[in-house]
């Protein structure tokens, strides 16, 4: 099809780059620009420099405090999940039977997960006298306090988030299952023990997709929105107060659009900044097999 | 290796029938083990799901005290009562709202992504490499950088308590993964019978309806399949865009019966909530190969 004209690709993709325009690009442009404003949605914005930043790091407490929940919020779900999800990949790549009725079990979660149905689900399963407690006490346990204690309040959501470890282990049990047998074949005969093999075979050759899944949980966790919002409201203490709601309150509850393009803007430089890091220290730990990746 | 094994001596054979039976002995462990563990996180992961459809058919007061799954004394109290909610309008109107939303959202996805993905899998043109990489960039670039500003536009633009800014991104392939799975799927057909009908004298137009299209069908239902749980699962669009309670969809009517009935009237919530959930979960059961397929595929190529 080399000989049609050279525009005609781009005809196809105009919708996108209007849109990439209009609801990408030139929002990503403005956001900066109102950070450093004030701006209430009633008068025009006024610049105001580096205002909104500095009253973020020197004279914020809740952003210190938001900040901080975010960041151990998300270096403990991520881990965890994949962790979790690569675990239970590993057990299900095995000839079993009923392997589909297990992987759709696992999966289903993940499909749910996200909704307010669930978070309100979550609401009433750690609820003082919940599901969760009355199973406690069946097995001989005290009831936990879920929602009064800050530990356990953000450790609720973490959970709500391994709960839906389904979609990065479908990922994680494709992988598997394209890995050529033949070299764990080869490993026993040199005598190779099953933690060997899995140590010096399956995890290199499953490094691609566990990059992918680090990125994407990780990009997801940063902007966790409707678990802590529905189930704690951002308590107590703010112990769940993440960095998307306290924006989301910022923007359009209090409706201070500078500070909240400031917050949001932290926010991406952090996420931005991990991410590099990430694709950076990829090339000394992501194997890609036969490397002729274009 | 094998010449190796067969000069030993009868002694050496017995050995090597112990050792088989053992790790025979221990493969069956294995296994049994296995199916423990499956089994056992299964029902943990499942069991808030089936509590969750028992407890929409008990009384208020047995909803904290029975664990199990049965209800005593089994009610659709918390249904009907649930469905006419303390608002004028009934939970109908809410399904209906998010009918209203998801489709039209559904289909400007489908027919934008595709034509998009066509576009970058099928033809050379200035500027591709910085497009393709600012497809991966949208990909990863999180929303709540963008938000304020859209919303800004969008009151601009009068669209503010209307649909439309959860419809037009969409419509302008604005799901970057969508497009990117489609443009995996499409490298991987071959381009043969596309290039037979454009010898024949075919547009690349009736090219892409008539052979691209039924070839890209599985990986367009998947699209279709995930953007309607997406969609349907979506509570910040609607929470910052809808404030008129007669245009609310389920996820923001649900937030709003926790608010006005939480202190007493679980029932009704829990009914709602299965409620809420039982489209997801009808279409994921119906097309479960398509979620599969969708994001082992998305992903491996990532």
């Amino acid at each position: 099809m080399s000989g049609d004209s050279r525009f005609l690709g781009l005809f196809y993709l105009s919708p996108y780059i209007i849109g990439l325009l209009i609801f990408t690009t030139v929002p990503f442009v403005a956001s900066l620009y109102l950070s450093f404003t004030n701006y209430n949605l009633m008068d025009e914005p006024v610049f105001t420099g580096l205002a909104n930043y500095v009253k973020l790091f020197t004279n914020d407490r809740t952003f210190r405090k938001s900040l901080w929940v975010t960041l151990v919020y998300v270096f403990t779900t991520v881990p965890l999940k994949l962790a979790f999800a690569l675990f239970m990949a590993v057990i299900l790549n095995y000839k079993l039977k009923f392997i589909n009725v297990f992987r759709t079990a696992y999966y289903v979660p993940s499909i749910l997960g996200g909704s307010i149905a669930i978070a309100v689900l979550w609401r009433y399963i750690f609820a003082d006298v919940g599901l969760v407690n009355m199973g406690l006490n069946l097995l001989g346990f005290e009831s936990v306090n879920w929602f009064g204690d800050p530990t356990n309040a953000l450790f609720t959501i973490t959970l709500l988030r391994l709960w839906q470890f389904g979609s990065a282990m479908v990922i994680f049990l494709a992988a598997l299952q394209s890995i050529d047998k033949t070299l764990y074949e080869a490993a026993s005969i040199d005598g190779a023990g099953k933690w060997t093999s899995f140590v010096y075979i399956t995890l290199p050759l499953i490094t691609p997709v566990i990059f992918f899944n680090l990125i994407m949980q990780m990009v997801q966790a940063f902007q966790e929105f409707n678990g802590p919002y529905i189930i704690t409201q951002g308590g107590p203490l703010k112990s769940t107060y993440l960095l998307p709601i306290y924006i989301y309150d910022e923007a359009f509850k209090r409706f201070d659009m500078g500070y909240a393009s400031a917050i949001a803007w932290v926010l991406f430089v952090i996420i931005m900044a991990l991410t590099l890091i990430a694709f950076w220290s990829s090339r000394h730990w992501v194997y890609y097999a036969g490397d002729k990746r274009s | 290796m094998t010449e190796h094994v067969l000069s030993h001596d009868a002694s050496t054979v017995g050995e090597i029938a112990g050792v088989r039976a053992r790790e025979q002995r221990r493969h069956k462990a294995s296994i049994a083990l296995r199916y423990f563990l499956l089994a056992a996180v299964g029902l943990l992961m499942l069991y808030p799901l089936i509590w969750l459809i028992g407890a929409s058919f008990k009384t208020n007061s047995e909803i904290f005290a029975n664990p199990g799954f049965w209800p005593e004394n089994p009610t659709l109290d918390g249904y009907i009562k649930g469905w006419q909610t303390s608002t004028p309008y009934s939970f109908g109107t809410f399904f209906l709202n998010t009918l209203w939303i998801v489709i039209p959202k559904v289909i400007g996805t489908a027919i934008s992504c595709t034509a998009v993905a066509y576009g970058f899998a099928r033809f050379d043109f200035p500027f591709k490499k910085v497009l393709f990489a600012s497809l991966i960039a949208t990909l990863l670039l999180p929303n709540v950088v963008t938000r304020i500003p859209q919303y800004l536009l969008f009151r601009d633009l009068g669209w503010l308590d209307s649909f439309l800014p959860l419809w037009v991104p969409s419509a302008f392939a604005g799901d970057a993964f969508f497009v990117f799975m489609l443009v995996q799927f499409l490298r991987a057909i071959p381009r043969d019978m596309e290039e037979a009908a454009r010898v024949d004298g075919a547009t690349t137009w009736q090219t892409l309806i008539f052979i691209v299209v039924p070839l890209l069908m599985p990986a367009l239902i998947s699209v279709c399949l995930f953007q309607f749980m997406w969609t349907m699962n979506d509570f910040l669009g609607p929470l910052i865009y809808i404030s008129s309670v007669d245009k609310y969809p389920v996820s923001l009517a649900l937030k709003l019966s926790i608010d006005t009935t939480e202190a007493f009237e679980w029932n009704r919530v829990l009914a709602m909530s299965v409620l809420a959930l039982t489209p997801a979960l009808a279409v994921f059961f119906l097309a479960q190969k398509y979620f599969i397929d969708g994001i082992s595929s998305g992903g491996i190529k990532g």
